[in-house]
């Protein structure tokens, strides 16, 4: 079956506003398969923004191409949903109309069938009873859920989240992977999760990539082998601190330990 | 509660507007005291006197003069920022035009350039209403231009994701994410425009408050002079309250959440 992503030798390199290029990716290649939870591991500032503007369609590289179903992509698709960092919601509707908000500004008008849905994930999501609190009397965790929801509703085959739970606390944080997962279960697509946790990375993916520096590249992945549903208890599992620890020492000792070769199934890319 | 609480949360909230009130008096007593001429400063009691020798026909044409070319000169004002403001927004080459030419435009002392624009456009509202927009309109550009430009890239990323086309950006996200900016710009406008009213009414005016403030003066009316500057105060303050009370009332939201009840 075909992949419903492909990037091939993706690079993208900006311009600034004095002439100079700054490359940011360069020959990134790999495929997300439908319905596979795929994560991608890096320390900031290793172009993991550029690649999800790429992704999305906001950004066309410069170098090779990114492709949809088999053919590449010249724009933003109806198929991505995209969860940002930060919650991202207007401050001057509530909830709901924040969830509904990407019909209305799409479309011009929100017919029943949306509103339904949108009760629906609502409520999947724990937060019928603030669908009508304005954003800002919501916890961060509880606007990331918004966020997602919003997300969710155009019911995108494609997942892109950058670093959604970044900004919440270590408890939230991990909460809301397990809510995810059961979302992702009960609607599965295809996600692309940009993280720069490393266990949250191996607590949730099918399959983690790991980014390096300068210019940003996938330089190795590696394919996490754990039970589903995954619970509080795959933390405990041994083989979930293997995969942490080999994720660990291929990102700093990258190529050049042979200890962490042996032991590691990172495939370098 | 305690009414003991109460009565304590009752007085903070009043507080300011007593130390204001309590200013009256003291004025009374210093004038009278020190026998301060009324040329020079008149106590509170000889102004409400000469504010009361005036009939109200005429306090009303007075203020209807400077009031008219005040909410008109501002409404005018706020319908050329919306589009310069959006123009700046959407294209890098306006904003280095059109800034440079905005800042000249507010660094020129319009008192100077009144009689100019007078020279220009006649007697009639047409010039006031201009010296009015011209001293209005900068904050609110740059207030609109300001709320706008901080519009979160991530909402804009959103928008352009599903391509919804520029208009929208601006009438749905843009626009409305500057609001509290907005209403920030129209309150200092707002009392701006009282201000061009009646710089405009001191050049070439037959009424209006600044009209009546100039005219007293001349004829050494000097308590009248002052009721006429306390009428001017109190309106500006109303318009003022009345900006805070729609922002309060229609845009809660862009308020702190402690302003808001």
């Amino acid at each position: 079956m075909k992949p419903y992503v492909t990037l091939t030798g993706v690079g993208h390199t900006y311009i600034t506003d004095e002439g100079k290029p700054v490359p940011a990716l360069q020959n990134v290649n790999f495929h997300i398969n439908k319905h596979e939870f795929v994560a991608v591991v890096g320390p900031s500032g290793c172009g993991k923004s550029t690649l999800l503007r790429l992704l999305s369609g906001l950004l066309i590289p410069t170098e090779g191409t990114v492709a949809m179903f088999g053919s590449p992509i010249d724009g933003p698709r109806e198929e991505t949903g995209i969860v940002f960092q930060k919650p991202t919601l207007l401050p001057w509707l509530n909830i709901r109309d924040n969830v509904l908000f990407p019909i209305r500004h799409k479309y011009g008008n929100v017919t029943t069938e949306y509103r339904q849905r949108a009760d629906e994930l609502l409520s999947m999501a724990g937060l019928s009873d603030f669908a009508t609190r304005m954003p800002d009397e919501l916890s961060g965790g509880m606007q990331q859920r918004a966020g997602i929801v919003r997300a969710l509703l155009l019911d995108p085959e494609i997942l892109i989240m950058d670093e959604p739970f970044s900004a919440l606390d270590a408890l939230t944080r991990e909460e809301m992977g397990f809510d995810l997962l059961k979302i992702w279960h009960e609607r599965p697509k295809a996600v692309l999760f940009i993280t720069h946790s490393i266990s949250e990375a191996v607590l949730l993916a099918d399959r983690v990539l790991i980014m390096s520096e300068r210019p940003g590249t996938i330089s190795g992945e590696l394919v996490i082998d754990l039970p589903r549903p995954r619970s509080p208890e795959t933390i405990r599992d041994a083989r979930f601190n293997t995969y942490t620890d080999t994720i660990r020492q291929y990102i700093y000792h990258p190529r050049t330990d042979s200890k962490a070769k042996e032991s590691s199934k990172v495939v370098n890319l | 509660m305690s009414s003991f609480s109460l009565n304590r949360k009752r007085l903070k909230q009043l507080l300011p507007t007593l130390t204001l009130i309590s200013i009256v008096p003291a004025w009374e007593v210093l004038c009278r005291l020190f026998e301060v001429p009324d040329y020079l400063l008149p106590s509170p009691s000889r102004i409400a006197e000469a504010f009361m020798e005036v009939d109200a026909s005429r306090w009303f044409n007075h203020l209807w003069a400077t009031l008219r070319v005040a909410v008109l000169g501002f409404g005018l004002s706020m319908l050329i920022s919306f589009p310069l403001a959006i123009a700046m927004v959407c294209s890098r080459y306006m904003t280095r035009t059109l800034y440079p030419l905005l800042v000249i435009i507010q660094s020129t002392p319009v008192v100077a350039i009144a009689p100019l624009i007078i020279v220009m456009f006649g007697t009639g509202d047409a010039p006031r209403l201009t010296i009015t927009c011209l001293l209005t309109f900068f904050p609110l550009v740059v207030a609109m231009t300001t709320g706008m430009m901080e519009t979160p890239s991530e909402l804009i990323e959103l928008s352009r994701s599903l391509k919804a086309g520029r208009h929208k950006e601006i009438m749905q996200i843009r626009l409305p994410y500057a609001t509290p900016h907005i209403f920030s710009g129209m309150k200092v406008a707002i009392t701006l425009a009282i201000i061009g009213a009646v710089v405009a009414e001191f050049v070439a005016a037959e009424e209006g408050l600044g009209y009546f403030i100039q005219f007293s003066t001349s004829y050494f009316k000097v308590p009248q002079a002052f009721s006429a500057l306390i009428f001017l105060s109190a309106v500006s303050l109303i318009m003022f309250k009345l900006i805070q009370w729609s922002q309060k009332r229609f845009f809660a939201w862009s308020l702190p959440k402690e302003q808001r009840k």
